[in-house]
């Protein structure tokens, strides 16, 4: 391989309960990202990697500290205050530089609900580090596995849907209901096009409220959301988990492309980085 | 002074737990409320200020947008009864050590170590309910008194300024620590009775052993020299009875066995285990020679073969029985997250990949009375599955195969079956990764949890029946996100080379897992080293604990500084406890006292062996005569409703089943995502084809008629529903998991010589069948006392074995899935069908046990199964669907619906033998049979390939959704919808 000037470096973070660090790196990898590094979170706070380093930060789904205050609730406080090495500059400073800097951030699941509650996204007013909306328990009370159908808006800012109408992603959470806080925040974030993925019919149509389709009774069938610049981007269902078409729940019954479809949103990050951040 | 902060929601946000609890107290108490709200308490226990509380309230403790709070006042208002549920003292309460660590985090600040947050939940109920109802809901379902405390408060008591006062369950140890010595040389009376008040669960002829063994000279010398006498200490004593307890030595498994034939020819059997287990493996292997895919079997946590020429996979499946059953959510997340433990410390330690889990219940519209200490059935079900969602997901690991099985039995005693798989590379530094041994001079490390009196005599009580007196600390609830964190940096220590051997702390704690790793070498263990999670614990108690998500490692004294320093850097707490060395003895120091010191080769075999008798008669049932319907569209869907037989949907939507990622083939397949997997098939590797292929085999119903039979089938079904999707016959291995009732003759178990023949039977199939099969077990437990026995009732479960089995497919791309796939496919049976009903499902619907349990024809069946391979490797096959409970009726109709397309099918086409009516046709459960659909463009080279089997064309996969049958009269017996037979099948659990 020729080798390039400048590479597109992604870092993965695990630790503290995050479960799908590996399938997020292997979809970074696949998206032909150069460098992709799954760091611990202990080894940021400690001052051993910084994100100084890196283009795009993945957020994984999983479990933080259990999800034992809420989910992720207990992470956010955790990175909130945390400062890097002993005396080292905070935590939120650091991250704050790598959104300044115009670099992107991804959260699925349990990654998403960090990002909600840390305050990245929708982030309005330029404010990222204040919570303006929320993830919480499923109507229906428990945790689901099941494949959701998500309708794009191909207006929304959002960087890793580009080209994307509509997709087909497994959900895997107990607290994916959407809520915003407040009809102001509600408006704003319809009005902008920041609700990226809805939960909708198999054809992409139009959202639902019903389950199980939306499985989760999220306000406006909101699956994930951007903040207003379009790189940093939650959302509930899982693109790491189709990323080869025998993820496909059904791929043994129809005729599939051999790529699966949440790979499109790695190559769209790694495709801006190299064109935009190199 | 404590405080108490209280979360509620916002009233304009729905309470989704509230409303989920509300429909259980409706559905599993029969009792209607208005309305379920909830309310989590924090008391913390720490010297905060007022500022720092609203900190911490407004902070982590609470979601802005979604939730208020409230400290030191209460929130509730409007209710009727107000119940409040929190933990006893010394309960692992996961939220509240989380909630410590947030309020460190969020004041910068550091808690004394005796100051901690504790977490309760409140219920608000709206409805018109008396107070015996109220406390049917916190004794039916929100509370069980061995874990945790309630409060009940009606409205016109409540002091809405005040509220409640803060409870803080602290654990209060007032013994004064002590090591207790006790003489042996007493009546055998007294023996026994020191053995039934100290749980030892040790019997007369190994109190002698002991007896003998103190007596020796050698022995009081060597023990005077660290100043013990010539007593035992209760160290010693603890120590011996867990590592002698039937469930760690398999004492009936090990005995020596006089087995009497009905013909009443006897024979003597030297260890079931080694004549026929291991028998079994070591034939296997020698005939497969360079085939041979077993790395190491049997003397390691769990089981190592060989996946490729760079990976080794690793399987093991336990039980965790009587925890279940005295606590279904803790025994059930314990059982879990206990499992991953053994896969993680085998060889020197593998990756999780895969959960599996298998359940038997007593069915959960049970209605008969329930006897003392018997959670209903109903509340089994719901809280071990929740325990194993908890264990599965918050791990990280996809529980990708499993099943039900429902009997009135499993009402005395719950089997809850978890297995996990793992992967590693086969070498690790240049070293094979599936061998490790200490060194003399090597640190003994323990990593992860703390000790607390958790789960103490686990080992000795599960291997009792479940009484009156069974200890509560035998409870104890797991800590998933704890052991992960430990396991993520264990196989970063693994990766640098940072220690010699791992193994995990199960049943019998540093007892169990130094006492092993140290066995040929000898070790010094100072207890008084280990991290406890309170003060006041006994030497022996510390020695016995089985306190969750720890593991012990030998670590060289030069790797200790990185060892410890990258524990502490990835937030795991590991302490040096000792070393080992190279005496041969088991020497336990406290305060730099010896309070114990035993040969190891007394401690791991001086065990006298057990002598049983065992004799078998037939039952002998009678096959009943039923009368035949003209029209069978109704018993097919009565069928389709069994509990044994119906969508397990509900349970399999709350697992993670893709986590990882690799998933190939799950567990809910076909058009509408819903169909029953016969296998689940995963790519650990992500950039190969390559896949794993994991399924299981359990008919306990069979054991009633004979357990010669029960076991073949098992062992057929497993190897039959891998081989279904794709899974290699010779590249399979298998696990067997024995539950039995207690099969001793006593007083208590007049029928034990006739249970102990079931239990020699099903060994000498299983040595038949796996020989046959060429599939040899890798690992493997036993669970010998499933009984109940309070008062004059006595329930035992029926002999139930699982067998899993772990396959291989060189390409995931070619797995098959079990539903119809178009219209036009044809539609065959592989494998002939016999009047074999004894022990179906259909006779258990129609009320009858019969005797005509099938047979497994294993030369027959290895040969379909290896044209199967070929045919699934050559793409001729388009579903494939195994047949077993309910036989080809159930099979060919959960086929089509799964496919959302109908059938047309004709019952004269089957191949069979000797049956006569349609009903028998479509209900047999003869073994070894699949229902295949193939493209008609297939139907020369289908046929080809299965020539000289027997199969038939049967039918048609038709665009209809209609699902037709002709009976062998050339009559129409069934005609239904392909949705109305799906609804039947998806009803009675949900989804």
């Amino acid at each position: 391989m020729v080798p390039r000037k400048q590479r597109v470096k992604a870092i993965v973070l695990y630790g503290y309960g995050i479960n799908c660090e590996t399938e997020m790196a292997h979809g970074c990898r696949l998206a032909e990202a150069d460098v992709v590094d799954i760091v611990h979170m202990n080894e940021i706070l400690q001052g051993e990697v910084t994100l100084d380093q890196y283009h795009l930060l993945n957020l994984p789904g999983g479990f933080l500290d259990g999800d034992d205050l809420g989910a992720a609730k207990a992470a956010a406080n955790r990175l909130r205050y945390a400062r890097v090495g002993a005396r080292g500059e905070r935590f939120q400073d650091q991250l704050l530089r790598f959104i300044k800097e115009g670099k992107l951030i991804f959260g699925g699941c349990n990654g998403f609900q960090l990002m909600v509650k840390l305050g990245l996204i929708p982030a309005f007013d330029g404010s990222y580090d204040t919570q303006q909306v929320t993830l919480t328990f499923n109507d229906s009370g428990r945790f689901e596995d099941r494949w959701v159908y998500l309708k794009i808006d191909e207006k929304s800012p959002c960087i890793f849907t580009r080209g994307i109408k509509g997709v087909y992603l497994p959900v895997r959470h107990g607290e994916g209901k959407f809520i915003p806080g407040g009809e102001e925040i509600r408006k704003k974030l319809k009005q902008r096009n920041l609700i990226v993925a809805q939960y909708s019919d198999p054809s992409f149509t139009h959202e639902v409220m019903d389950y199980p389709l939306n499985p989760n009774g999220s306000i406006d069938a909101v699956a994930g959301i951007c903040d207003e610049s379009g790189r940093l981007f939650g959302m509930m269902p899982h693109p790491e988990a189709y990323l080869h078409f025998t993820n496909h729940p059904r791929w043994t019954r129809e005729d599939l492309p051999e790529e699966g479809m949440g790979l499109a949103f790695f190559r769209n990050a790694v495709e801006y980085i190299r064109e935009e951040l190199l | 002074m404590p405080h108490r902060i209280e979360i509620g929601l916002k009233s304009h946000i729905r309470d989704a737990l509230g409303e989920k609890l509300k429909r259980r107290i409706r559905d599993d108490l029969n009792l209607e409320v208005k309305s379920v709200n909830t309310i989590s308490v924090y008391t913390i226990d720490a010297d905060l200020s007022p500022e720092q509380l609203e900190m911490v309230a407004n902070g982590p403790f609470s979601d802005p947008i979604t939730q208020m709070y409230a400290i030191d006042r209460p929130l509730a208002q409007s209710f009727d009864w107000l119940i409040e549920v929190g933990f006893r003292p010394g309960v692992t309460d996961n939220v509240g050590k989380t909630a410590r660590e947030a309020i460190e985090l969020r004041l910068g600040v550091q808690l004394k170590d005796q100051e901690r947050v504790y977490t309760s939940t409140q219920y608000l109920i709206k409805g018109n309910l008396e107070r015996p109802g109220v406390e049917k809901i916190c004794n039916g379902l929100l509370v069980n008194p061995l874990v945790q405390r309630f409060e009940i408060i009606p409205r016109h008591l409540w002091n809405g300024r005040r509220g409640l006062e803060p409870t803080v369950p602290r654990v209060k140890i007032d013994q004064k620590i002590q090591v207790e010595e006790i003489g042996l040389q007493i009546t055998d009376r007294a023996l026994l009775k020191l053995s039934h008040d100290r749980v030892l669960a040790l019997s007369l002829p190994e109190f002698k052993a002991i007896q003998a063994y103190f007596k020796k000279d050698s022995v009081i010398r060597e023990r005077g020299e660290f100043g013990l006498g010539g007593k035992i200490t209760d160290v010693e004593l603890e120590a011996l009875a867990q590592t002698w307890s039937e469930h760690c030595k398999h004492k009936i498994f090990n005995g020596l066995i006089e087995y009497t034939d009905e013909r009443g020819e006897a024979e003597v059997i030297d260890s079931l285990f080694n004549t026929y287990i291991k028998g079994a493996t070591e034939t296997i292997r020698g005939k497969k020679g360079g085939e041979d895919l077993c790395l190491s079997v049997f003397d390691d946590n769990a089981g190592v073969i060989k996946f490729n020429d760079s990976y080794s996979l690793v399987f093991k499946v336990e039980t965790h029985n009587t925890p279940c059953a005295l606590d279904p959510y803790g025994g059930a997340l314990t059982g879990i997250v206990g499992v991953n433990r053994d896969p993680f410390g085998t060889g020197k330690g593998a990756k999780l990949i895969f959960n599996v889990d298998t359940f038997c219940f007593a069915p959960p519209h049970y209605s008969k009375p329930l006897p003392p200490r018997l959670f209903h059935p109903k509340r089994v079900y719901e809280g071990v599955r929740e325990g194993v969602e908890h264990g599965g997901n918050k791990s990280g690991i996809p529980t990708i195969n499993g099943c039900v099985v429902f009997d009135d039995r499993y009402a005395g005693k719950p089997l809850v079956y978890c297995g996990t798989g793992g992967i590693m590379p086969s070498k690790i530094r240049g070293e094979p990764s599936h061998i490790k041994s200490p060194l003399p001079g090597d640190l003994i490390v323990m990593t992860g949890g703390r000790i607390g009196k958790d789960g103490i005599h686990g080992a000795t009580f599960s291997s009792e029946e479940l009484h009156e007196e069974s200890p509560t600390t035998a409870v104890q609830i797991g800590d998933p996100i704890t052991q992960k964190k430990m396991t993520e940096f264990l196989l970063k220590a693994r990766d640098l080379g940072l220690y010699h051997s791992i193994t995990d702390n199960g049943a019998g704690g540093l007892s169990s897992s130094v006492g092993e790793m140290a066995r040929h070498i000898g070790c010094r263990l100072e207890l008084e080293k280990a991290p406890l999670k309170y003060a006041g614990l006994n030497p022996w108690e510390i020695l016995l604990s089985e306190a969750q998500e720890r593991m012990t490692l030998a670590v060289a004294s030069s790797e200790i500084e990185p060892f410890l320093q990258l524990a502490e850097k990835m937030d795991v707490e590991a302490t040096v406890l000792g070393t080992f060395t190279d005496t041969g003895k088991l020497h336990v120091l406290y305060g730099g006292r010896t309070v114990g010191y035993l040969d190891m080769d007394f401690l791991h075999a001086g065990l006298p062996k057990m002598r049983l008798k065992a004799t078998w008669k037939s039952k002998g049932f009678q096959e009943p005569q039923l009368p035949m319907d003209e029209d069978l569209t109704e018993t097919l869907q009565g069928m389709l409703s069994r509990f044994n037989i119906c969508s397990k949907e509900s349970i399999i939507r709350q697992y993670d089943h893709e986590v990882q990622a690799g998933s190939v083939v799950k567990p809910l397949v076909g058009k509408e995502n819903d169909g029953p997997s016969d296998a689940a098939v995963i790519r650990p590797i992500l950039d190969s084809y390559e896949g794993v292929v994991v399924s299981n085999g359990i008919c306990p119903r069979y054991s009633d008629i004979d357990t010669y039979h029960m076991m073949a089938c098992a062992i057929d079904e497993a190897i039959r529903n891998n081989v279904a999707v794709g899974g290699r016959i010779d590249r399979m291995v298998g696990l067997d998991n024995f539950c039995w009732p207690d099969p001793i003759q006593s007083e208590k178990t007049p029928d034990g010589e006739y249970k102990l023949a079931q239990l020699v039977r099903a060994n000498k199939a299983l040595y038949d069948f796996t020989t046959a099969f060429g599939v040899p077990c890798i690992s493997g437990k036993d669970s010998m006392k499933n009984d109940y026995l309070i008062g004059k009732t006595k329930i035992s479960i029926p002999p139930t074995v699982l067998f899993s089995a772990m396959g291989k497919i060189d390409d995931a791309r070619k797995a098959v899935t079990m539903d119809a796939k178009r219209p036009g496919d044809l539609v065959y049976i592989l494998g002939e069908t016999l009047n074999e009903l004894g022990g179906s499902e259909y006779y258990a619907m129609r009320g009858y046990i019969g005797n005509n349990v099938p047979k497994v024809d294993a030369e027959k069946a290895k040969e379909l199964y290896r044209r199967l391979n070929k045919a699934t490797e050559e793409g001729l096959i388009a579903s494939c669907h195994d047949c077993s409970d309910g036989g080809l009726g159930v099979a060919l109709a959960e086929t089509a619906f799964a496919g959302m397309l109908g059938m047309e099918i004709d019952l004269g086409k089957v191949p069979a033998a000797g049956v006569d009516r349609d009903d028998l046709l479509l209900f047999s459960e003869t073994q070894s049979r699949f229902i295949v659909t193939i493209s008609p463009d297939k139907k020369k080279a289908f046929e080809k390939a299965f020539e000289g089997i027997a199969y038939g064309l049967v039918g048609e996969v038709t665009l209809a959704s209609v699902f037709k049958t002709t009976g062998l009269s050339g009559r129409e017996i069934i005609r239904a919808d392909i949705r109305d037979l799906k609804e039947a099948w998806k009803r009675p659990l949900g989804t």
